[in-house]
């Protein structure tokens, strides 16, 4: 009576250890998973899209290969994340020395109607001098963000206005044009600038 | 209008000297390291950041913001997900418990300065005033920092 009163409990154990266990591959690897947050940018190389920088001057994920690459998307009416984050790349720029005349900086606008190439060239005359601003037709943004796998949404605002929701984070490829890592918004300098170097030691590899 | 000026400040002194006794929460307030970035222009909204601390011992509740600079001037809240995109909302009203403090900084919590009615000029500073649930009120003096600013050292 006893033998069984423990065998039951044994059984209701391994029961319960079993739903666990099928209850957690649902939701991780079976049909209740979330889906991806985010996956990796493509390969400068194969990404496919056309803009203009803030010289006016026609460019494209080809003119970021052959140096190491930083990229960044925001909007010039943006008044907090966006001058807050040119503002660390600069510091990061800075902190490089010498170095950072060997990588492209780009900030890509999500907000081309109101972000003209002259709207570009002004705000990014306020930063480090390494960074370019890019914008373009509305398609080829939308291009751009979807090869670095970044999103963006209009938001109206109270005022009429809107704002826009984007991807905060900023992308390192290396000199082949690979993706190396991402920097986060409000990641610290003493983590961001080691992560720059290897992008910019990536190239070295290369080399060899 | 000398003589305008002269009534209406003595009207918002007044009205500063009653508030100001008949209220205890808002007076518990100190404001600490107020900055904002230069605006280019006047067509994009600004922001302005500050340490807002509590040193009484009744938790006080931040319900607006105004200032001649804006129009519109909201406090937002910056939030980033999981998946690294940043978004902006109003973040309603803010209470700080006593001997805490909200923190308006870069990336977080920020006083968004709606339809600027001047341009935000770097070496120039503007007047902010923090409405509080208790009727009463704190008015900082904001400096304004350069574009690129990234806290109040500049």
């Amino acid at each position: 009576m006893r033998r069984r009163t423990a065998l039951g409990y044994g059984a209701t154990a391994l029961g319960a250890m079993g739903l666990t266990l099928f209850v957690g591959w649902w939701r991780v690897d079976g049909p209740g998973a979330p889906e991806a947050v985010a996956s990796l940018p493509l390969p400068l190389t194969e990404m496919d899209f056309r803009l203009t920088d803030h010289e006016g001057q026609p460019v494209g994920p080809e003119t970021l290969v052959d140096r190491p690459t930083m990229v960044f998307f925001g909007f010039t009416f943006c008044p907090d994340v966006c001058p807050t984050t040119l503002s660390d790349i600069s510091g990061w720029l800075d902190a490089l020395g010498e170095d950072a005349g060997q990588m492209n900086v780009v900030f890509i606008t999500v907000d081309p109607d109101r972000d003209t190439v002259e709207t570009m060239a002004e705000y990014v005359g306020y930063f480090h001098p390494a960074i370019r601003g890019w914008t373009g037709a509305q398609d080829q943004i939308a291009r751009a963000a979807e090869g670095f796998r970044a999103s963006y949404e209009r938001v109206p605002t109270d005022g009429g206005d809107y704002t826009m929701n984007h991807t905060a984070s900023v992308f390192l490829f290396d000199a082949a044009g690979r993706f190396v890592s991402m920097i986060d918004y409000h990641e610290p300098r003493e983590f961001a600038v080691p992560k720059i170097r290897r992008a910019l030691e990536e190239e070295t590899e290369g080399a060899t | 209008m000398t003589k305008l000026t002269i009534t209406m400040l003595a009207t918002l002194t007044t009205l500063a000297l009653t508030t100001g006794v008949a209220l205890a929460g808002s007076e518990d307030v100190v404001v600490d390291d107020a900055w904002a970035r230069a605006s280019i222009g006047m067509n994009r909204p600004g922001a302005a950041y500050m340490t807002i601390r509590n040193i009484g011992d009744e938790a006080v509740t931040l319900t607006g913001i105004s200032t001649p600079l804006a129009m519109m001037p909201e406090i937002h809240e910056t939030t980033t997900s999981a998946a690294g995109v940043s978004s902006m909302a109003p973040a309603g009203e803010i209470t700080i418990a006593p001997g805490e403090a909200a923190e308006l900084a870069p990336g977080g919590l920020h006083a968004m300065l709606m339809q600027l009615q001047e341009q935000m000029i770097e070496g120039q500073s503007f007047p902010l005033t923090l409405n509080f649930s208790d009727g009463g009120n704190v008015t900082v003096e904001v400096p304004i920092l350069g574009f690129a600013a990234r806290g109040p050292e500049g």
